[in-house]
């Protein structure tokens, strides 16, 4: 019996070309999602077996070129040039064919044969373009398969395409494209210069040609490379072509008009597509704006129509039950194994499991949002709102989702494909007040402030805002000197969203969240579990107790004692826990008419103000903290995200503690 | 390139159409703009440019939102 055989297709392509489409169709659970290695950047593998043979396939990152801009630029190219598959699958949309070639006419230069995925044929025929792929094959000389992926068209003749790839070589030399002839004696003068000095496997001429782009990865490899001597004059002769970008990439639309000359026709203009119907609303100033408040307001119904009784119904009959098992399961045991079985370990098992039908309806949302190609538009709209606060127009969707749940909210800052942008938006998006925060505040609010709890709790809900967008500012202002600020995006056309596509990216967003967040949030839970009852069993004695004596001369500032204090802290396991915690340390348990007496009773307007206050801007809670680590890849962002709300309640709970105590 | 005859992108008004001239910036802007389709002798047509905020173009047979900052780097020699 011969031994299976085995080969790796890579896939790249242009953003928006139905790529993914093309990879859960070949893949479907059969697939991993982790982060290249040292990069944020999302990496998904699969396997799938087609005419015996067994296939390892690699999703790459969704690039329009292949310079060193981005990080994902650099995994796409660093993947081919070191990982050498033996066949990349370019995944092109047939309705924008010219500049989707543009990321082909790159592919050609590495050291990968390649196979042109022509996908989006029915776009590309409503839209008026007629398309001969036999045509443009012949072309270049590299196989091109016409395919409809969305409604599963063409696939599998693009794996036949590639199997006969893989067993039998290229069928013959492609037609590569060459520098503008203006700079062609310029490379060749370059590679003359680089030769013997350009590490395996780099090719020279790939080489030389990004060191005419002013590709800075490349440039540095080289300088690391070169004799002083040689590099000198190389640095010379860049500085004398700095806009050789240009040649570079008008060599590459000169070959694109040769390829697609006869395979190509446009419509003739003066059609009105669906497209541009849907954005006579949708990108219009002011009726955008309707239409997303709209939208949004939609994916807000359906996570508390949907979302919440799910939620409920899992809080309150399967972790109850839970619970409700374990107490009686262990009735015979010590106190404290029941207490740390049921409290600690239930309670933070609860906490992760309640959170899924959110993310689930959060998730399908925007990826419907992503996949139907309405995101864009979002962006634009409220990106001259969200320019100013140095942030994205893609930060808005998961900052205003934020008022639902912090924790998809970070997730979905996934979007936003700017670092610095994304980072931002991570650390302001706690700034939204969660569900959870707003229930202790309409829980707190009456009775504290008795007559007057709608305004107050209007601007307590306003505050975090306001700190949200002041914040923003500043550090586009001072920290970034508003240089991450570029905004250039496509407006895809729109398509009908694929199910497959959208319910698998539900299921990999909520394993993600338990696999990396999950025991965080279980471990933490437990954490405050015991810092609550150890030594004696009572929170009045307990070390979380003496935590809270420790910090009172910092509380003192907010005008507020160790008991509010131990209520933050606790709050942040959940933020509904302060209630309860309030409650317990009154000595008044949950029954609101007597908590709201103790409250009175304990605590002056002033302080009361002070600790909604803190409430709000406080540090969120852990299962927030535990996707910024996962979002981010690193603990530092985390520890900054502590450091920067924790300043801010101290000079947002004292500012109001004395403001308060002066009016009142 | 004489810069007099042609005009930044940000002040085209919705509706105008013209090919572009060249872009004004690093390496950096150009190689991501050129990838999008913004080459030299390029047709551009302002599909949407409100007066503030981020306006969008047509080139390539595809959309492209650019902000402010951007669409002032484009120069575009306006036809008509």
């Amino acid at each position: 019996m011969t031994p299976p055989i085995t080969a790796r297709i890579a896939l790249a392509g242009q953003p928006n070309v139905g790529k993914s489409t093309v990879f859960n169709i070949l893949t479907g659970l059969n697939q991993h999602v982790g982060n290249w290695p040292g990069k944020t950047v999302e990496q998904r593998t699969g396997q799938f077996t087609h005419d015996d043979i067994t296939f390892e396939i690699i999703d790459l990152p969704g690039t329009y070129c292949l310079t060193a801009a981005s990080p994902e630029e650099t995994v796409t190219r660093d993947y081919i040039i070191r990982e050498r598959p033996d066949v990349v699958i370019a995944v092109i949309n047939a309705a924008s064919l010219e500049r989707n070639l543009y990321l082909v006419a790159e592919l050609l230069a590495l050291p990968a044969p390649l196979v042109i995925g022509l996908n989006m044929m029915d776009v590309a025929k409503q839209e008026g373009f007629e398309i001969e792929p036999d045509v443009l094959s012949a072309a270049i000389g590299i196989p091109v398969v016409p395919m409809t992926a969305a409604r599963g068209e063409g696939v599998h003749e693009l794996i036949d395409a590639a199997v006969r790839v893989v067993q039998q070589g290229p069928a013959q030399e492609p037609s590569r494209p060459v520098i503008r002839e203006d700079h062609r004696a310029v490379k060749a003068e370059i590679e003359e210069l680089i030769a013997g000095h350009v590490p395996t496997p780099y090719p020279t001429d790939w080489v030389a040609l990004k060191l005419l782009e002013g590709d800075q990865e490349i440039t540095r490899l080289i300088q690391s490379e070169l004799p002083p001597d040689l590099w000198e004059t190389l640095q010379g002769i860049l500085f004398r072509h700095e806009d050789a970008i240009v040649a570079v990439a008008g060599g590459r639309y000169e070959w694109i008009r040769r390829m697609t000359r006869a395979a190509l026709k446009r419509p003739r203009g003066g059609r009105i597509t669906l497209t541009q119907r849907i954005d006579s609303v949708a990108t219009h100033p002011f009726g955008g704006l309707v239409l997303l408040a709209i939208v949004l307001g939609l994916i807000f119904g359906l996570t508390y129509s949907v979302g919440g009784p799910i939620q409920e119904w899992l809080a309150s009959v399967v972790v109850q039950g839970l619970a409700d098992w374990a107490t009686q399961a262990l009735s015979a045991g010590p106190s404290w194994l029941r207490g740390l079985v049921v409290d600690g370990i239930i309670g933070g098992v609860g906490t992760v499991l309640t959170f899924f039908p959110i993310l689930a309806v959060f998730f399908a949302g925007m990826a419907i949002l992503e996949d139907t190609g309405y995101m864009a538009r979002a962006a634009y709209v409220m990106d001259r709102f969200m320019h100013a606060l140095g942030l994205h127009g893609k930060s808005f969707i998961p900052l205003f989702l934020g008022f639902g749940c912090n924790v998809p909210a970070i997730m979905g800052t996934r979007i936003i494909e700017s670092r610095s942008s994304r980072l931002l938006t991570i650390m302001l998006a706690p700034l939204v007040p969660c569900t959870a925060r707003l229930a202790v505040l309409t829980t707190l609010v009456p009775i504290f402030f008795p007559g007057r709890a709608g305004l107050v709790s209007w601007a307590l809900t306003g505050l975090p805002l306001v700190v949200l967008a002041i914040s923003g500012a500043l550090i586009n202002r001072f920290g970034l000197r508003g240089q991450q600020s570029a905004f250039i995006m496509e407006m895809p056309l729109y398509h009908r969203p694929n199910a497959k596509t959208i319910l698998l990216l539900v299921w990999q967003r909520i394993v993600a969240f338990v696999q990396k967040a999950g025991s965080v949030i279980l471990i933490v839970s437990v954490i405050i579990w015991a810092l609550a009852v150890f030594p004696n069993g009572d929170i009045d004695s307990s070390y979380m107790a003496h935590i809270g004596r420790f910090l009172e001369p910092v509380g003192r500032l907010m005008g507020l004692g160790w008991k509010p204090l131990v209520a933050l802290l606790t709050s942040f396991v959940a933020k509904e826990n302060a209630v309860a915690t309030l409650g317990v340390l009154y000595g008044v348990g949950e029954d609101s008419g007597a908590l709201a007496q103790a409250l009175a009773a304990g605590l002056s307007t002033a302080s009361a103000l002070a600790f909604l206050v803190a409430e709000m801007l406080f540090v969120p809670c852990a299962s927030t903290l535990a996707v910024i680590k996962q979002e981010t890849g690193s603990w530092k962002w985390v520890g900054i995200n502590i450091a920067f709300l924790t300043g801010l309640t101290l000079i947002g709970g004292t500012i109001a503690y004395h403001l308060a105590a002066l009016l009142v | 390139m004489n810069k007099n005859h042609t005009r930044k992108l940000s002040d085209l008004t919705t509706g105008d159409r013209g090919t572009m001239a060249a872009l004004e910036g690093g390496s950096g802007f150009v190689g991501r703009m050129s990838a999008l389709g913004f080459t030299p002798g390029a047709e551009i047509a302002v599909v949407r440019n409100p007066g503030f905020g981020p306006i969008i173009v047509r080139v390539l047979d595809t959309q492209i939102a650019l902000g402010r900052g951007q669409a002032s780097k484009v120069r575009v020699r306006v036809r008509g």
